[in-house]
């Protein structure tokens, strides 16, 4: 047993190393820009006193490391500063952005997640039958598209078309959601957004899938199942899903930090207003604090189910959990 | 396990006709077995032996009913017991697996699924087939591991694959195979993975169990002296045709096709002996060589003399260290203490700091003629790189000595010059590498395995290869093996290595003459020999020494 | 011979084709025409006209030793020179055209020339591949020559302003041309965007994905034939680049260093190239560990040698298949990117911003749905290349995986 929590502390060792060095580049942005961060903001027409002024403000007489340690103390307690655009609290806007975009991811992965591993499983299962080719072209096709234009034709077909001269619609095409918009409302609202995230992860978890399944089942030890005559069921539930976990756990990982990063494009072309959205607008006025916790948030996430892939990974491998 | 209406000793029990057998190759279907018939009877063992692409696994699964992912059954019939397979649904052909027709594979540690515990595998089938009940199978999986002498028969199966040895997985699994008492076990290369003084052990095993449960069985394998020990009948396949059938004991005495006396053969191959020359400087020296793989010791004081025009094997199991010797030799393991001379000079420990010409003289041939050659090289580019390297060799000279080099390893140079290295055989391939070693114009060739990769009537010419080439041009050999035949054929001295030690080294007649260490008993005697009655002598020789208490058994047991 | 058996007949002996004379004059008439393309320049454009001269005269050389040395059939040779025919006598119906744009006309003959030479030479696998490959071979050779002819077979200038904003399709314009696909927002025609945006996206997806195969390839051979600390420490900084998601950390550096094409293209191979590093490392572990490489260090041969003449050929299978996926990748970055408002600059035409830029249109579908389908048209250009791609390379991989069996 100690051999795997040593695999696991060194998997989480691994783990803060990086998250480490990914604050450093966060916070070392502001350092490369050219000129300062002072001159970036107020522009090229700003007084010498203003510019020294703002300095002063945000501390850029020190030296890296002390501007460093503040900045993730801050961070840490969520004390993010002020946007430069609009001059709220990022904090609380960013919070409530947070909350739309995992509202959104979330939505997505619940339908997204099941659907895509039982039609992977099948196409495994089936392999080289019309099923099989099928699903091969689709998601070969659904992969190779944009999120944008997956997005575009979900709003022409189920917004656009379906609307009639008193102007509904089945879904709306702009998911404008306000803090006090109601659940089932949000759902309706998000509704097309998921849709898009979904069928965009879904291609690519299902492939993923179904190679895992191949590649388990071509190993002698299923083939010894079939000779010792057990039940196709049987096969699939006792010897191959308990060796699948951890390639399963792995692809469901990877695609869920995938959507969360899918979720920027999305959320442009449906204008939400979540994380991606933010984040986008940010860059173009180079807000750098937002731009700065939007950043941390989304590596932060990304970093953490990956490492929860690894963990999983590690604690369904018979040979690490019984050792010799 | 009441046996309901089990027929006779000796009424036909599995009988296929015409089988014939197709194995998709780019998109095409091409046929590896061409209408082979077979027939067993109950309680009989049937010895299925062929070289590489003989398609005796093949035949051996289509005995089930069962064909390969990208083979097909593609004609003949397969009756068992009054069924047709072929013709039966997949839930009938599923109901005779695993509960009339069991199967044992080559490598049973791939074949276990690593997630369970050996005793679960071990019920899944008489369980799943309404054999016995849970607690019943395991009672008797306990009595089985017993009977096929597993150490601790009562916890060793709830232990997982991965903890239990190989030679101990194998036994495991014929007693899986056994479990629902079937009628017929299919024997995969059952011991072909394991060491030679493991592999009695589960030859013993296995045919005990057979025997006490009159079990009739299919025993596949490319060793001709194991089956002898196994088979009442045998059956010689090659390129998917039968080449002959008929009784062991006739067959080994009287073998009908040349095919088959050369298989017999095989191992009867030997070199005239030599006389040993006078006290001479040695032409290699390992001198007390210590090493290690980071923290692990692997040798341990070893030294190995190697003279001028001489060949000395180096034996021993897998893991002996026979081939970190070669390392430490060649220069890719550098070692902890000792060194090695050459001619009298030390070498320098690590290859990168030899000089080209000390390169040159010491070369090496792999036991893999596949990825000993580059596949994506020409032959001439292959052979001719260290001729240009080494000697300077280029343009229409560097042709010449590339189809002289073909020319002395038997190859005709212009069929094979241009070839790629893919387009040969796993024989040519083995002659590429010693063309590409000859190449170098080199005094002594470390020969790594090169002869167990490959079929036994192949291996053989390539032995006789090299023997001419250290007659014409004065080489010298390390013969690096676990085969004691090698050695008997060409070696002219011999040093047995075990755990990374040498345990006992002379000229090869003396190691062939007892007393010997205990350890060089145990591998000189687990040699299988081309006598059926082998294996009970053996195993009453060893039984008669135990009682001396002198036991002779692999580690692993 | 005592050995068993050879398992392959023996290599098929290269026919000398006796097409040659055809072979001759098809590349002696390709370079007259083009040659006659860049004298007319050579008044104006002196410079560009040389070079141009310069580069057909090396590019028709090069394609004729290649055509050459494949050894084709008669009739596969004739096919290759009656393409060649094919795309002077085209031009001619159009020569004002293509005597405005040498460079076109090089680029497109050049390109139709490897195509046919690459089919022709590989008939026997193309015969064989499926439905999907061939569709996606087909749809990779239009995008090809769109790319190459986009000046020559555009209607209107990339930039030129042709009639009022958003015109619907079919409208008349002022010079009493058609816009078959409408204008855009600012009265430009946008089937003429549309090919210039073939240019502009494909090629700098392009030339963004062979600079990240370059660094990837080359630190991945590296670190795997080095091993030791050059290993540890470039794999550690791939970590790092990998555990932020990539659109992410574009973003974040585009920031700092600010917009543009080539802080764009800058950023995606330095993004991009960790994954090829992986690949390419991997690929390459698998190979040192062969014997025939231990055979080469234990020669004497150098680290570069051994990369060279036993890595590399080894590793050219999986890397060109990583090379289709790779672009797919980078060329969807670039659209997604372009889409959000970065990389290109107006009025570059490019078909991520144009997507986004016509992107209201979508609302008037219902009142006419031509105008409203605007929007998907570059989108589904980006899809219609990618799924090409993708299906072609699926059966590259499928090929590579049935030759290991």
């Amino acid at each position: 047993m100690s051999k795997i929590l040593a695999t696991i502390a060194q998997r989480l060792g691994l783990g803060l190393v990086t998250l480490f060095v990914v604050t450093l580049i966060i916070a070392g942005m502001i350092e490369a820009l050219p000129g300062d961060f002072c001159q970036a903001i107020l522009g090229q027409s700003a007084t010498e006193s203003t510019v020294q002024a703002c300095r002063r403000e945000n501390g850029f007489d020190q030296p890296f490391v002390t501007r460093y340690v503040t900045w993730l103390g801050n961070t840490a307690t969520l004390d993010l500063g002020t946007s430069l655009s609009n001059k709220r609290d990022v904090g609380e806007f960013i919070t409530v952005r947070l909350e739309n975009t995992l509202f959104l991811a979330a939505f997505a992965a619940i339908v997204a997640v099941p659907l895509a591993l039982t039609l992977g499983i099948l196409a495994a299962l089936y392999r080289y039958s019309w099923y099989d080719r099928f699903v091969n072209v689709f998601t070969l096709t659904s992969i190779s598209f944009p999120e944008f234009l997956v997005g575009y034709i979900m709003i022409l077909l189920l917004s656009v078309m379906t609307s009639t001269l008193e102007g509904g619609s089945w879904f709306p095409a702009l998911a404008t959601v306000r803090p006090e918009t109601s659940f089932a409302d949000r759902v309706h609202l998000v509704f097309l957004p998921a849709m898009t995230l979904t069928l965009v992860v879904v291609a690519h978890m299902m492939r993923m899938t179904r190679a895992a399944i191949i590649n388990l089942l071509a190993s002698p030890y299923i083939e010894m199942a079939r000779l010792k005559g057990i039940k196709n069921s049987r096969i699939i539930v006792k010897h191959a899903l308990p060796n699948a976990l951890a390639p399963i756990v792995n692809v469901v990982a990877i695609n869920l930090a995938y959507l969360i990063v899918g979720v920027v494009v999305v959320e442009v072309v449906f204008t939400y207003p979540g994380l991606g959205k933010s984040l986008v607008d940010a860059v173009k006025f180079r807000d750098i604090p937002v731009v700065q916790a939007s950043c941390m948030i989304f590596a932060l996430t990304y970093i953490l189910l990956n490492l929860t892939a690894d963990v999983l990974s590690i604690v369904s491998n018979p040979r690490l959990l019984h050792p010799r | 396990m009441s046996d309901k209406n089990r027929g006779q000793k000796g009424d036909v029990l599995l009988e296929m006709k015409g089988l014939r057998i197709e194995g998709r190759a780019d998109e095409e279907w091409i046929e590896i077995v061409h209408g082979v018939d077979v027939t067993l009877r109950r309680g009989e063992v049937l010895g299925l032996i062929g070289e590489s692409g003989a398609g005796k696994s093949t035949i051996g699964l289509a005995a089930m009913g069962y064909a390969r992912d990208g083979c097909r059954i593609s004609g003949g019939e397969i009756w068992f017991d009054g069924k047709e397979l072929r013709s039966a649904s997949e839930d009938e052909r599923r109901a005779l697996r695993g509960r009339r027709i069991a199967y044992v594979a080559q490598s049973a540690a791939a074949s276990f699924n690593p997630a369970h515990k050996l005793i679960d595998q071990y019920c899944e089938s008489p369980v799943q087939h309404g054999v016995s009940s849970r607690a019943a199978a395991e009672k008797d999986a306990k009595d089985l591991f017993r009977r096929l002498q597993l150490p601790n028969p009562d916890t060793i199966g709830f232990r997982y694959p991965h903890q239990v040895s190989g030679g101990q997985l194998q036994r495991a699994m014929t007693a899986m195979a056994m479990s629902c008492r079937p009628d017929l076990i299919i024997f995969d290369e059952p011991t072909t993975a394991l060491d030679v003084t493991t592999q009695i052990e589960v030859l013993a095993a296995i045919r005990d169990i057979v025997e006490q449960f009159n079990t009739a069985a299919i025993y596949i394998t490319h060793d001709l002296a194991v089956v002898a020990q196994m088979a009442d009948t045998i059956k010689v396949l090659r390129y998917g045709n039968t080449v002959e059938e008929g009784d062991t004991r006739a067959m080994l005495s009287a073998p009908k096709e040349k095919y088959t006396s050369d298989l017999l053969a095989v191992r009867t191959y030997k070199r005239d002996e030599r006389p040993r020359p006078e006290a001479e400087q040695p032409l290699l020296q390992v001198r007390g060589v210590d090493a290690s793989y980071g923290p692990v010791p692997v040798l341990h004081n070893v030294s190995i003399d190697i003279y001028k025009k001489r060949t000395v094997a180096v034996v021993g199991e897998s893991g002996s260290g026979k081939s970190t010797t070669a390392r430490v030799i060649t220069g890719l393991l550098p070692p902890k203490n000792g060194d090695v001379t050459y001619a009298g000079q030390t070498l320098p420990p690590d290859y990168r700091q030899r000089s080209k010409d000390q390169l040159r003289k010491l070369q090496m041939i792999y036991q893999m003629p596949d990825t000993a050659l580059n596949p994506k090289s020409r032959i001439r580019d292959v052979i001719g790189r260290p001729a240009n390297f080494y000697l300077g060799y280029s343009g229409k000279q560097l042709t010449e000595r590339v189809r002289e080099l073909l020319r002395l390893v038997e190859l005709e140079p212009d069929q094979y010059m241009n070839r790629l290295t893919t387009e040969l055989s796993g024989g040519q391939k083995q002659r590429i590498c010693i063309a590409r070693a000859l190449a170098a114009d080199p005094e002594l060739i470390i020969c790594d395995e090169v002869t167990s990769a490959l079929d036994q009537l192949v291996a053989e010419e390539i032995l006789k290869l090299l023997q001419r080439m250290q007659d014409e041009l004065d080489l010298s050999y390390m013969f690096i093996t676990h085969d004691l035949a090698t050695v008997r054929a060409i070696a002219d001295e011999v040093v047995v290595m075990q755990s990374g030690r040498v345990v006992e080294s002379g000229p090869k007649e003396e190691m062939f003459t007892p007393p010997h260490h205990d350890y060089t008993d145990l591998l000189l005697s687990s040699v299988p020999e081309m006598d059926p009655d082998w294996l009970d002598r053996l195993l009453e020789e060893r039984a008669e020494l135990a009682k001396q208490g002198r036991v002779l058994k692999a580690a692993d047991n | 011979m005592s050995t068993v058996q050879s398992p392959e007949a023996d290599p098929t002996p290269i026919v000398e084709s006796d097409g040659k004379m055809l072979r001759q004059v098809a590349c002696f008439a390709a370079l007259a025409y083009l040659m006659f393309l860049f004298f007319s320049h050579i008044g104006t454009e002196l410079t560009s006209a040389i070079g141009g001269i310069a580069c057909s005269l090396v590019a028709v050389l090069l394609i004729y030793r290649g055509w050459s040395g494949l050894g084709l059939n008669r009739m596969r040779s004739d096919i290759v020179a009656a393409g060649i025919f094919i795309f002077i006598l085209g031009s001619l119906t159009a020569l004002g055209r293509f005597m405005e744009s040498p460079w076109s006309a090089f680029f497109g003959l050049v390109g139709l020339e490897i195509f046919l030479l690459a089919v022709t030479a590989g008939w026997k696998e193309v015969r064989k591949a499926p439905p999907t490959a061939l569709f996606g071979v087909g749809i990779i050779f239009i995008y090809i020559m769109a790319s190459c002819l986009a000046s020559i077979i555009a209607p209107y200038g990339e930039a030129s302003v042709v009639g009022q904003t958003y015109m619907p399709w079919g409208s008349e314009l002022k010079d009493g041309g058609i816009a078959l696909l409408g204008t855009d927002q600012l009265g430009r025609d946008t089937l003429s965007r549309l090919i210039y945006g073939a240019r502009n996206t494909v090629g700098v997806a392009l030339a963004t994905t062979a600079l990240t195969f370059f660094v990837g390839t080359f630190l991945g051979l590296m670190a795997a034939s080095l091993q030791g600390i050059v290993d540890q420490g470039l794999s550690r900084v791939v970590d790092v680049l990998m555990a932020i998601p990539q659109l992410i950390f574009a973003l974040l550096i585009l920031t700092v260093i600010g917009d543009g094409v080539l802080n764009m293209a800058l950023v995606i191979a330095m993004l991009e190239s960790t994954r090829v590093f992986r690949l390419a490392r991997a690929v390459a572990l698998n190979i040192v560990v062969m014997d025939y490489v231990e055979a080469a260090k234990l020669r004497g041969e150098s680290l570069l040698s051994i990369i060279w003449r036993e890595v590399l050929p080894n590793a050219t299978a999986p890397l060109a298949a990583e090379f289709g996926l790779r672009f797919c990748f980078v060329f969807l970055f670039i659209a997604s990117l372009s889409f959000l408002g970065f990389g290109f600059q107006p009025p570059t035409a490019d078909w991520g911003s144009m997507v986004r830029e016509s992107g209201n249109l979508l609302n008037f579908f219902t009142m006419m749905p031509s105008m409203g389908i605007t929007p998907l048209v570059p989108a589904f250009c980006i899809a219609l290349l990618t799924v090409a791609v993708n299906f072609v390379v699926d059966w590259f991989l499928h090929k590579m995986s049935g030759l290991k069996e």
